[in-house]
């Protein structure tokens, strides 16, 4: 991203709150809070260090005050961009801005969503467009639904190769303790699951998860002092290409692609450097479009790529190796959980689930209906 | 200046209330502009024509929904011959025979009680 500078930034510290089904009571409040804790735990740093504030969450329109509320600080800097699951891969682009210009220097970026305890209704009241709403479309699914209708007719792309993509999902959560899903799952279990929005089933759609977290951002000198090796923010990049399903110009083609070049060009570097790539998949569809947009295969052959295991465990190239939204965790927004994964495996943090020699990570975040793109580059000090 | 007398999205039902599938034409980006607004969004002008569409698309992407309750439907973006592009149903045949690249013709659908919104029929040939 232009006027950011490569490596000028780290996460320094990253947690999961509680995941799944969390406590009945439980707020998203605490549930960030809960995150924000753990995470200074992981870095070493205590609260009265943190300066930035920033968060998103669809049950909390002004999220930003009650979070500052109940830390109990006055920041010196926040930010609630609220753009869907991609959110907080804007934060991180944001708060390395605002740290370079010296408006903070230890910045929080916190999720937290009980859509699991209170029901979906109730956690993202859908906004009624009368060009759309009238249709019945079941969103988001019926959206990501129909992007993957024109990638059918365009490349020839199958629902086993959709399939392909939730069982190499799956195949990565059983090698994650706290992973949702605990069972296997063959190509015939999803394409016979029950049909949400043709031609996905449910197993083509994320999981109905609480859960939420933070992450810690600091300048690169403050970095260094601290209790674990920082991921460095070598790259950012994002792209808005419409809201709704209707206006997106290619159902084939995602801002992904501009959000990529923009994120590859700040880092200096290209597919072929990334070691573990963490990838929003909402629906199936989702990786297909994204490996494709950012240049891990050509237009049209992401199908073809994800068949065979290439992107399960022992395949060619990891991807979401935490067993992603389709298999361990999808509390609403999930592109939090996408720089959790992401910093994690830059550490050799993963257990059964390491990528071996990783030493650059991607976390590309999605949001609305394909609707916002945000690609952040992780590297080791190594890659600095 | 006078605030507008109606809104963009009363105009384009007022005219479904008489049967027609209203959009919008930009003189200045010399192309069609769905949904209706204030402003063009390919020049940022607000000489917009309204005109009246032929009725007469292409599917360009299908879905079947499959409720809960109740029959799956269809769920379809449709592009308009006049170069704009809405989301609909096709109706008269099986959502599972909807299929992108089909011909359709537009009708009104007015359901009780609310708002009418365009549907669209298959027109093979047209």
């Amino acid at each position: 991203m232009d006027g950011l500078k490569r490596g000028s930034a780290a996460i320094v510290g990253v947690a999961e709150s509680d995941l799944g089904q969390v406590a009945d009571g439980m707020s998203v409040t605490d549930l960030m809070a809960q995150g924000t804790r753990r995470a200074l735990d992981d870095c070493g740093l205590s609260l009265k260090d943190i300066d930035g504030l920033f968060c998103a969450t669809a049950q909390s329109r002004l999220s930003v005050l009650g979070f500052a509320e109940y830390l109990g600080i006055d920041p010196k800097f926040i930010g609630s961009t609220i753009v869907g699951g991609s959110s907080f891969e804007f934060h991180v682009a944001h708060a390395m801005g605002a740290i370079a210009l010296g408006l903070c220097n230890v910045a929080v970026i916190a999720y937290g969503s009980t859509q699991r305890t209170i029901g979906r209704k109730q956690a993202s009241v859908r906004e009624v467009n009368p060009y759309e709403t009238p249709f019945k479309p079941f969103l988001p699914s019926s959206a990501y639904a129909l992007a993957a209708s024109r990638h059918m007719h365009q490349f020839g792309t199958t629902r086993e190769q959709l399939a392909a993509v939730a069982v190499a999902a799956r195949e990565w959560a059983l090698l994650n303790p706290k992973a949702w899903e605990k069972k296997p799952l063959s190509i015939a279990d999803v394409l016979s699951s029950r049909m949400v929005s043709y031609p996905f089933t449910v197993r083509d759609c994320c999981l109905v998860t609480d859960g939420g977290g933070a992450i810690i951002v600091t300048s690169a000198e403050r970095a260094k002092s601290l209790k674990k090796p920082p991921a460095y923010v070598l790259g950012c990049g994002h792209s808005v290409t419409h809201a709704n399903i209707t206006s997106m110009p290619d159902l084939t083609v995602t801002g992904a692609l501009t959000s990529g070049k923009a994120a590859y060009a700040m880092a200096g570097l290209g597919p072929a450097d990334v070691d573990a790539v963490e990838l929003y998949d909402a629906f199936t569809i989702n990786t297909i479009l994204f490996l494709e947009d950012l240049g891990f295969c050509k237009k049209g052959e992401g199908g073809a790529f994800v068949s065979g295991g290439r992107i399960a465990p022992g395949g060619s190239l990891s991807v979401n190796t935490n067993g992603g939204g389709l298999s361990y965790c999808h509390p609403g927004m999930y592109g939090l959980l996408l720089l959790i994964e992401a910093v994690r495996q830059l550490r050799g943090e993963c257990g059964a689930r390491q990528v071996k020699d990783c030493e650059v990570a991607m976390a590309h975040g999605n949001g609305g209906v394909l609707s916002s793109q945000a690609t952040v580059i992780l590297g080791t000090p190594a890659t600095l | 200046m006078p605030n507008s007398p109606d809104s963009p999205l009363k105009t384009y039902l007022d005219h479904l209330t008489r049967g027609e599938l209203a959009y919008q034409f930009s003189p200045e980006a010399g192309r069609a502009v769905f949904y209706p607004r204030v402003i063009c969004p390919f020049t940022g002008s607000d000489k917009l024509e309204w005109r009246i569409s032929k009725g007469l698309g292409t599917v360009y992407a299908t879905t079947i929904v499959h409720p809960a309750e109740g029959k799956p439907f269809n769920v379809a973006l449709i592009d308009c011959d006049e170069g704009f592009r809405l989301m609909s149903r096709v109706e008269d045949i099986a959502p599972e025979q909807v299929r992108i690249g089909q011909r359709v013709r537009f009708r009104v659908h007015t359901p009780s009680g609310d708002d009418p919104y365009p549907v669209f029929t298959p027109a093979e040939g047209a």
